[in-house]
């Protein structure tokens, strides 16, 4: 088990986001979180990365308690996310957003005195490459469309050489040849890598053609659990999407 | 060990000088929690207000309730500068970091401050009590000026009438949609615009009507702006960014420190009041009554 | 040779040549420049590279100033040693003070920023046994093996050079270029693994440092140290240097000294309102240059590559 989430339990102010969630990921998974909007997805990313305290439950992370790690230890334990909304370092070019990760994840952020250029290139056009911006590197990523700058995100998360994968939508606002791409891609490094993927989206053909497990999140709850074919065919799933009476 | 009416009158007088700090710090309260900008030139804003007056008193006289007239006008003024400033060109930075609004704020602050100097001079001015006010009212064995009396009642009813209309009405609803979504209000076709302005003329009125207001009772000079404003924003700390009655509490607070703290500690006093700003920002950050930041 | 490292030599080389005009006013003017240039880069280390907004830098300078100044009048330390321990004791003050601080964001952290400038200051001005209160502490004198303005204008032109010099190769090393990204995304680089607010804090010791010594050096240049170095617009005024110069260049502060400095010269000796011709200086830049002199100038002639 690469990942375990025990009863885990977040509220605000008396709104309860998540509601006692537990699941468990093996290695080497690819598995994604689907619910309707406002079912907690997003709320639950940001408690395994560190970025909103965890109210009650554990967290294990390689058979290490991670519960309530800060977000910046939970990524050098092996923890790659990319983030809803596209989270880049604007005025950098592409090439420096990626060698920024690569150079933190080498451990040299505390070198004061020899010039930043010179490091990790080779690294860092290996990722570049890999993610699809080559030509790009000297591009202001701030200037980049916005397929580019997700595929920059992708870029920046696998820099710190992750063993776990977390995606939040990694192909909102894609066209469906732009999202074909996006999975393609994402596909052909979680195996080239032998990454553990778990990610959440809206696109559920994108969802059921790659995912090995579907976890199903309703209200702060998982309400379901499953291969592609046993969630589709689970009757509280089909309520929740479809409404009553199918 | 000082008598306790000498106490009584400084905390009177600590009370009087807080009800001025919170007709101007629910101003600037008023302005950051709906635009999120720290308004430096309220003070400045308040200076005018209590130059405006000065000039205004000379202009309605012999009119019977000639001081309250001014007062009005000069608020009035200060109002209408406020909107302009925030139609013209603050609006034209929303987009922008903050530490440019800031720093335009700041701008708007040296160049009122040299206005107010080329137009009024450096010297002294004050304006005198409105007749009914003039006396004196004994408390204890001494006595305390009527005026700052009425001060003590009339400042919080104003800076509560105008917060709670603006917060209660169908308009004010608007606008406290519009400081926490501002894109999402526009989309739906709010004059998001127009409402930022009117928050502004407001903000501005309450500045100007303290300055209107404390023209009688404090010396009307160039560096008022510069004293007043750095009150204002330890009340506002103090008290909480945004919330009305936060600033109520910390105006009354920093009241009777600057009132009392000389007698306590008169080597410490200048220092004691940043210090308290300090310790409010690093222990609850979001004030005494203030809303926590969530991590 | 590169173009930037031509019109930098040209530079020098006419920093170097001042003191041979003869002309005490130049020199004047030039050591004025370089201190308050060193502290406007100082300053720009946490503003332009890590987005932190400080409103009260002036705290460091202050600091700087009256120690040196403290130690060499009051207790015959010798000047190199003065400079040192304002150097050692600006880092210190970032650090207790920084701590503080980066725990807040925005306009929080500005506030604090703010309020410990204003206690330090409130301290110089009460404290006046140590510091001679608002009167000032005077009658610093030049130290020995500097004493002619030429010497002083040399040795301060070395002090800010090597400052520098160590300055540009912080920003342009791989620390420098997480303070970048900790300026363009806090929460993204938070996970790419850094503890940001430990760089943070060390930002704001990197430039404590440095304007302690500019501090350190203003104190002696000017024989006194008055509290007014430390009130708020102290603060507000390196700041608008800064901005004038330019955020995102190394020596853009530099430059906006320099004009600052020579504009604000000319315009007094006309008219006493340069406040209100700083306030709409500043009010157009805001609008209208937001990247300050250097941004204008590399934005004329132009080169492809991203910004530092």
């Amino acid at each position: 088990m690469i990942l375990g989430v025990e009863k885990v339990r977040k509220s605000f102010d008396g709104f309860v986001a998540i509601n006692g969630v537990s699941f468990s990921l093996q290695k080497g998974e690819i598995c994604s979180i689907i619910g309707p909007n406002g079912a907690g997805k997003t709320t639950l990313f940001n408690l395994i990365t560190g970025h909103l305290r965890i109210d009650e439950g554990k967290l294990v992370f390689k058979d290490q308690d991670i519960t309530n790690r800060r977000p910046y230890q939970i990524c050098r334990l092996g923890i790659g996310r990319s983030f809803q909304r596209t989270n880049i370092f604007p005025r950098l070019t592409v090439y420096q957003n990626i060698q920024a990760a690569v150079l933190v994840h080498r451990g040299r952020s505390f070198t004061f005195f020899q010039p930043v250029d010179s490091f990790f290139q080779k690294e860092t056009e290996e990722i570049l490459g890999r993610v699809g911006l080559k030509e790009y590197g000297e591009t202001v990523s701030g200037s980049l469309s916005y397929g580019f700058q997700k595929q920059l995100e992708l870029g920046i998360a696998l820099a710190s050489e992750p063993e776990l994968l977390l995606l939040d939508e990694p192909t909102a606002g894609m066209s469906t040849q732009e999202t074909h791409q996006t999975m393609e891609l994402i596909g052909k490094i979680t195996r080239e890598k032998g990454l553990t993927l778990l990610f959440t989206e809206h696109d559920m053909e994108v969802v059921f053609s790659i995912s090995q497990r579907i976890m199903v999140l309703h209200q702060g709850r998982l309400i379901a659990e499953g291969t592609p074919e046993e969630v589709r065919r689970n009757p509280d799933v089909q309520k929740v999407y479809l409404g009553e009476g199918r | 060990m000082p008598d306790p009416s000498f106490l009584l009158l400084q905390s009177l007088n600590g009370l009087t000088y807080a009800m001025f700090l919170f007709l101007i710090a629910s101003g600037l309260s008023l302005i950051f929690g709906i635009l999120g900008i720290l308004n430096f030139a309220h003070g400045s804003l308040y200076m005018l207000g209590a130059y405006f007056t000065h000039q205004f008193v000379s202009l309605f006289i012999d009119a019977p309730g000639q001081f309250w007239w001014a007062v009005l006008f000069a608020s009035l003024t200060v109002a209408a500068l406020g909107a302009v400033i925030e139609r013209f060109f603050l609006r034209h930075l929303y987009a922008r970091e903050e530490l440019y609004q800031l720093l335009f704020t700041y701008a708007l602050v040296l160049i009122l401050a040299e206005f107010a100097k080329m137009v009024w001079g450096t010297g002294q001015f004050s304006v005198t009590r409105p007749a009914l006010l003039k006396g004196a009212v004994p408390i204890l064995d001494q006595y305390f000026p009527t005026y700052n009396l009425v001060i003590i009642f009339l400042g919080p009813c104003i800076a509560f009438t105008f917060w709670f209309t603006l917060l209660r009405t169908r308009w004010g609803r608007k606008i406290r949609a519009a400081a926490l979504d501002r894109e999402m209000l526009s989309s739906l076709g709010v004059h998001v615009n127009r409402l930022f302005t009117v928050v502004f003329f407001i903000g501005a009125w309450m500045a100007g009507l303290g300055g209107g207001l404390v023209s009688p009772v404090s010396a009307i000079v160039p560096g008022m702006d510069v004293e007043v404003i750095i009150n204002a924003f330890i009340v506002v700390v103090i008290g909480g960014l945004g919330s009305f009655w936060g600033t109520f509490l910390g105006s009354l607070i920093v009241g009777q420190v600057y009132a009392l703290g000389i007698l306590v500690f008169p080597r410490l006093s200048l220092a004691f009041i940043y210090v308290l700003m300090a310790l409010v920002l690093i222990i609850r950050p979001w004030g005494l009554l203030g809303r926590p930041l969530q991590r | 040779m590169s173009k930037e490292n031509w019109i930098l030599l040209l530079f020098i080389l006419l920093l170097l040549g001042i003191p041979l005009t003869e002309s005490r006013f130049y020199v004047f003017m030039g050591t004025d420049i370089l201190i308050l240039g060193l502290f406007a880069v100082s300053l720009n280390i946490l503003l332009g590279y890590t987005g932190l907004v400080s409103f009260g830098h002036a705290t460091y300078f202050g600091i700087g100033a009256y120690t040196c100044a403290l130690l060499m009048k009051k207790a015959s330390v010798p000047f190199p040693l003065a400079l040192a321990a304002a150097a050692a004791l600006g880092a210190v003050s970032a650090l207790v003070i920084g701590f503080f601080c980066v725990r807040l964001t925005k306009v929080y952290f500005a506030m604090l920023t703010l309020a410990f400038s204003q206690i330090v200051w409130a301290m110089a001005f009460k404290w006046n046994s140590l510091t001679g209160g608002d009167n000032g502490f005077v009658g610093v004198p030049f130290p020995e093996f500097l004493d002619s303005r030429e010497r002083f204008y040399y040795f301060t032109l070395g002090v800010v050079a090597v400052s520098l010099f160590l300055l540009h190769k912080v920003v342009n090393s791989p620390f420098g270029r997480i303070l970048t990204t900790i300026r363009e995304n806090p929460e993204r680089t938070e996970f790419i693994g850094i503890h940001v607010k430990l760089f943070q804090l060390v930002a704001f010791m990197i430039s404590g440092v440095f304007a302690a010594m500019a501090g350190a050096l203003f104190g002696i240049f000017n024989h006194s140290v008055f509290p007014d170095i430390l009130f708020w617009p102290a603060s507000a005024e390196v700041l608008i240097m800064t901005l004038l110069g330019g955020i995102y260049s190394f020596f853009g502060p530099v430059v906006g000294a320099a004009v600052l400095l020579f504009v604000r010269m000319q315009v007094t000796s006309y008219t006493e309102h340069w406040p209100v011709i700083l306030g709409f200086t500043l009010a157009f830049l805001l609008f209208f240059f937001p990247g300050g002199i250097m941004g204008f100038l590399q934005a004329r002639f132009a080169r492809p590559g991203g910004n530092r």
